[in-house]
């Protein structure tokens, strides 16, 4: 089954709490730890989108996403860079190197939502559980 | 009764005859058959041009009034003579190697060749000397007078005494003064000589010498065997005559005061100096003067005594006792002994006045004259070197005729003051003048131009004020009115009374004062001021003559220079050390460079390297003038040289603070290449730490706005999701923890005390603390070989923190089915080696080399929930190295990873008890 979403995050914690967000948003997910995981997922699985951490184990997130971006098949495939490290730095090698969207953590959950709606281009659903993950109680 | 005309055509003859043997002399000395005339003996006899007419007449006039004294006028020459000549040997050196041509040559070279100094000392010398040509003026012209006007007739000497200051006597002076010009004029200057040496002159003295001294002992012997009836008998007759012979205040301070002065005139008169320095051939010579001179001075003065003593004893009461030489022949009816006694005296006077009056005027003309004419525009030595050997015939001649009519002048002013020998010591305290100054020369390489100036001016001053001055109290009566009173009845300046010192004998008053103040001018002024260039050079020429040369004066004859010059030379030009090495490179066999004159060749290499320093043309200059020892310019060129070296110094501490620039901005460029590297360091640390703490922050977050949202959770899956909040922010708090531990240990902040610790004991200890970790992991801990009784230096809870953390490592990635670690002890030499060995997945080729990294975790096991800071190896390094062990990981070959960690055995293994355990 094709899933909506593919997410690349070595950090378990981190895999398990996005696997829940995006799940009750409505979607369907299926996780990678590794980038060489990740290039063979995204082309066995075909997702609509991939979330992808920079900081992973051997081959950095950037490094998978110009692979896919040289990749004819994968070059127009919509990309969120999930990053730690938030510098603008990192924001710019994104942009050139060809990420869709691009989340610092710690992240908001909404923020995660609709970034991903974004990439799917789906409109937010007027009654749907998504619609009131905007709100962040604590801001 | 002697006729006039026979005393005159005599004295021609005796004239003609010197001149005849001057003539021959010169023409010997010019066919090089001068053996004897460059004897010791000729030399030595030609020093006696120390007895002048006052020896002759006015020894005798002294010892009928003063007693003994007189013998202090031969006591000072013979102590110099037998006890300082190796001074006078130095004093013939230094005249040799400089050239000098008189004694105010000698002090203005000395002192850097000052000119103001040479224009001093030769204005001193004329004043000093002045009185004294009186002295034989005045002798001659008694003589001249007693031997003509008398006859035998005891009243009549009477009235021939003490000579009247009438016309007659001036005129008689005058024509003798003028006679005596005339004769010097033809003796000393008929030429002008390279090194102003007289050959015939000195052969003309030598012979005067003689006849001196045999007519004043045919007087001698005559006066003691036909009139006293022998020494004994004479001497008898001594009380009779007024003489004390043993007196015991003969020997007081006037007459220390005559010794010292007749020592520094024997070196400080123009004519001695003349005869000993200037005149001498070999200074061998003066081994020979230096027993013989004194000889010399024996055999004259001894019939000083008995003269007198029988002058005063058969002559009329008031005869004059400085005319008994003549007076008593005549007495007796000698007229021949009497006319040779005349022509003695006569001998005595005009050697003294042709060497004086020569000597003074090669001061003058040298020193005076040729400097003004080289100054002014008709310098006619561009026209023909006659031009300049005229100049200076000339003005020799007129200063010879201008001194004597200075002395006749004194003479005529000074004519009744009486007495020959207060004159003559006069003219000594003058001269002694030169002494403090001489002696600096050759002995204080210190001694400045301006303290020799300042020395002789003051002490000429004292004693033109105490000395010359009141000799003409006798005929001015203004003078004698300051004597009494002082100038503007201001006492303390009494010229014999000099600041109230009263009752001294006036000679005594005078040298005390002159020679003290001249001294203390020349010393005090010396230390106050320094040496220019030239000066210093003199200066060392002079004190250390011996030390440069070892042969005589030859080779100065030919050559002025030796490589020492030039080595000197260089020195100035490249500075000492630099020109020592080039004259080691380029006469490496001459070791004697003060005796060896440079070879063309060498000159030449000199020449091009010196041009490699200050260009082509100044090393020609540099070198022509050295080598020609052209007098003048080569002051000039020192100067050029000096001002060259002081650049070149210039440029080298240039260069030196260049560089100190240069090593400080490298350095500088280090530290800061350094700080920019710890900066990035650092940068990147907080980068990593920033990524390090943002990782369980964002599953904080994430969860907790999960759990906010979603209050229908299922409890299980709730009780997870807190489960996870809560290991993250343990993770977060030992993360922060172990950063600021690994941050303190590297600033070197944390202070343990070490103590020995039992190894096997740490161990269980660590083990012990990890059993729930181990167990949680099913890791199987295996003790192996556990040693008892190995003690280490550490700290106990920071080894058990190393132990633990390469325990949890092993726990925390081992995936094996069967998952252990082996800890392994034993001890190598003067170590303890602790291995912890496992069955996990290793470590990757790619991370071994950073695994000691901050941060580094290698491949992790991505279920684990546990995974680290990435810090625990880096720290525990840190400890070990603290420790002075070290933490390794080692190939294992296969699967699994193998840490050692090597530990220094204490030295004493003292047992002691674990402490906290």
């Amino acid at each position: 089954m094709k899933p909506d979403i593919l997410i690349v995050e070595d950090e378990p914690s981190i895999l398990s709490s996005l696997e829940f967000i995006l799940r009750h948003a409505g979607w369907t997910t299926k996780s990678v730890t590794s980038g060489e995981a990740a290039l063979l997922a995204v082309n066995t699985m075909a997702p609509r989108a991939v979330i992808l951490d920079v900081m992973l184990p051997r081959q950095s997130g950037f490094e998978v996403l110009k692979k896919l971006r040289q990749d004819r098949r994968t070059r127009d495939l919509p990309i969120l860079i999930l990053t730690a490290k938030g510098q603008q730095q990192d924001k710019r090698t994104a942009e050139g190197l060809g990420a869709t969207d691009f989340v610092t953590k710690p992240y908001a959950n909404a923020e995660v939502v609709e970034a991903v709606r974004h990439l799917l281009g789906e409109v937010p659903p007027q009654n749907g559980p998504a619609s009131d993950t905007g709100g962040e109680p604590d801001r | 009764m002697i006729s006039g005309s026979l005393v005159i055509a005599t004295a021609v003859v005796y004239v003609i005859l010197l001149f005849a043997l001057a003539y021959w002399s010169d023409l010997m000395a010019r066919r090089g058959q001068d053996k004897l005339l460059r004897s010791p003996l000729v030399f030595t006899l030609a020093i006696s041009v120390y007895c002048t007419s006052w020896t002759f007449y006015g020894a005798v006039g002294s010892a009928a009034r003063n007693g003994l004294e007189f013998l202090a006028i031969y006591l000072g020459p013979t102590l110099v003579f037998t006890g300082w000549w190796f001074g006078l040997r130095k004093l013939v050196r230094i005249g040799h190697n400089q050239r000098i041509t008189s004694v105010a040559d000698l002090i203005s070279s000395r002192f850097g060749k000052s000119g103001r100094l040479a224009v001093l000392v030769t204005l001193m010398a004329v004043v000093g000397i002045t009185p004294y040509i009186a002295l034989q003026l005045k002798a001659i012209a008694t003589s001249l007078r007693v031997i003509l006007g008398s006859g035998f007739d005891g009243d009549e000497l009477a009235q021939a005494g003490p000579l009247p200051q009438s016309l007659d006597d001036i005129g008689l002076a005058f024509a003798i003064a003028a006679a005596m010009a005339l004769f010097s004029i033809l003796f000393g200057t008929r030429n002008v000589n390279a090194n102003e040496q007289h050959h015939g002159v000195v052969a003309a003295i030598a012979f005067e010498a003689i006849v001196k001294l045999i007519a004043l002992i045919a007087v001698g012997l005559f006066v003691v065997f036909s009139i006293g009836g022998g020494f004994e008998a004479t001497y008898a007759r001594a009380g009779d005559a007024g003489i004390v012979l043993n007196a015991t205040d003969a020997f007081g301070p006037r007459w220390l005061t005559i010794t010292i002065l007749s020592a520094a005139a024997i070196i400080c008169l123009p004519r001695q100096f003349q005869i000993t320095v200037v005149e001498n051939a070999d200074e061998r010579h003066l081994r020979t003067a230096s027993w013989a001179f004194p000889l010399y001075l024996l055999g004259i003065s001894i019939f000083t005594l008995p003269i007198a003593i029988i002058g005063q004893s058969v002559l009329p009461a008031g005869s004059d006792p400085d005319m008994f030489v003549l007076t008593l022949p005549l007495a007796y009816d000698q007229q021949g002994l009497a006319l040779f006694a005349f022509i003695g005296g006569f001998s005595s006077a005009t050697s003294m006045i042709i060497i004086a009056s020569i000597a003074l005027s090669i001061m003058i003309s040298n020193h005076i004259v040729v400097p003004i004419a080289l100054r002014s525009t008709k310098v006619p030595d561009h026209e023909s070197g006659s031009g300049m050997t005229r100049l200076v015939l000339t003005s020799r001649r007129i200063s010879i005729a201008v001194v004597l009519l200075l002395g006749f002048i004194y003479f005529w002013l000074t004519a009744g003051s009486g007495a020959l020998a207060p004159i003559g010591l006069i003219s000594f305290a003058g001269v002694a003048q030169f002494l403090p100054a001489i002696i600096a020369a050759l002995y204080w390489r210190d001694a400045t131009a301006r303290g020799a100036l300042a020395g002789l001016l003051v002490g000429f001053a004292i004693w033109g004020w105490s000395s010359f001055l009141p000799s003409f109290a006798t005929s001015s009566e203004q003078i004698a009115a300051l004597l009494q009173a002082g100038p503007w009845g201001i006492g303390f300046l009494r010229p014999q009374a000099l600041l109230g010192l009263d009752g001294l004998d006036p000679l005594v008053h005078s040298v005390f004062w002159s020679l003290l103040g001249n001294t203390i001018a020349l010393i005090g002024v010396s230390l106050l001021s320094e040496n220019n260039a030239m000066g210093r050079l003199q200066a060392h020429l002079f004190v250390d003559v011996f030390k440069q040369s070892t042969g005589g004066h030859a080779r100065y004859l030919d050559s002025s220079a030796t490589l020492n010059d030039l080595l000197y030379m260089t020195q100035r030009v490249l500075g000492a050390e630099p020109a020592k090495a080039l004259f080691a490179k380029l006469a490496p066999h001459n070791k004697e460079l003060e005796a060896t004159p440079p070879t063309p060749e060498f000159i030449s290499k000199l020449e091009k390297e010196l041009a490699g320093s200050i260009g082509a043309a100044s090393a020609h200059v540099v070198l022509g003038q050295v080598i020609s020892g052209e007098s003048i310019t080569f002051e000039e060129v020192l100067q050029m040289a000096d001002e060259t070296q002081k650049i070149l110094e210039y440029s080298q501490r240039l260069e030196h603070t260049t560089e100190e620039l240069q090593s400080t901005t490298s350095k500088l460029r280090a530290a800061n290449q350094q700080l920019r590297e710890l900066d990035q360091q650092k940068d990147e640390f907080l980068s990593q730490v920033s990524h390090e703490v943002r990782t369980p922050m964002t599953a904080i977050r994430s969860f907790a706005e999960i759990l906010l949202k979603h209050d229908d959770l299922e409890s299980g899956q709730r009780q997870r999701f807190l489960n996870t909040i809560h290991d993250e922010s343990m993770r977060l708090t030992s993360l922060l923890d172990e950063i600021l531990d690994l941050s303190a240990l590297e600033r070197g902040e944390t202070l343990w005390h070490n103590e020995p610790v039992e190894i096997g004991a740490a161990l269980r200890r660590a083990i012990d603390v990890c059993t729930p970790l181990t167990n949680q992991h099913n890791l199987e801990v295996r003790p192996k070989n556990l040693t008892e009784d190995v003690w280490v230096v550490a700290n106990t809870d920071r080894i058990c923190q190393v132990f633990i953390n390469l325990i949890s490592n092993a726990a925390k990635y081992n995936d094996a089915a069967q998952p252990f670690v082996e800890i392994d002890t034993r001890t190598e030499g003067e170590e303890l080696l602790v291995d912890f060995s496992d069955n996990g997945p290793g470590i990757a080729r790619g991370d071994r080399e950073i695994i000691f990294d901050k941060f580094s975790r290698g491949k992790r096991d991505p279920e684990s929930s546990h995974s680290g800071s990435g810090l625990g190896l880096a720290i525990s390094l840190e400890i070990l190295i603290k420790m002075g062990g070290s933490l390794k990981l080692l190939s294992t070959g296969g699967r699994g990873a193998r840490f050692q960690v090597r530990l220094p055995l204490a030295a004493s293994r003292v047992r002691a008890p674990l402490e906290r355990a």
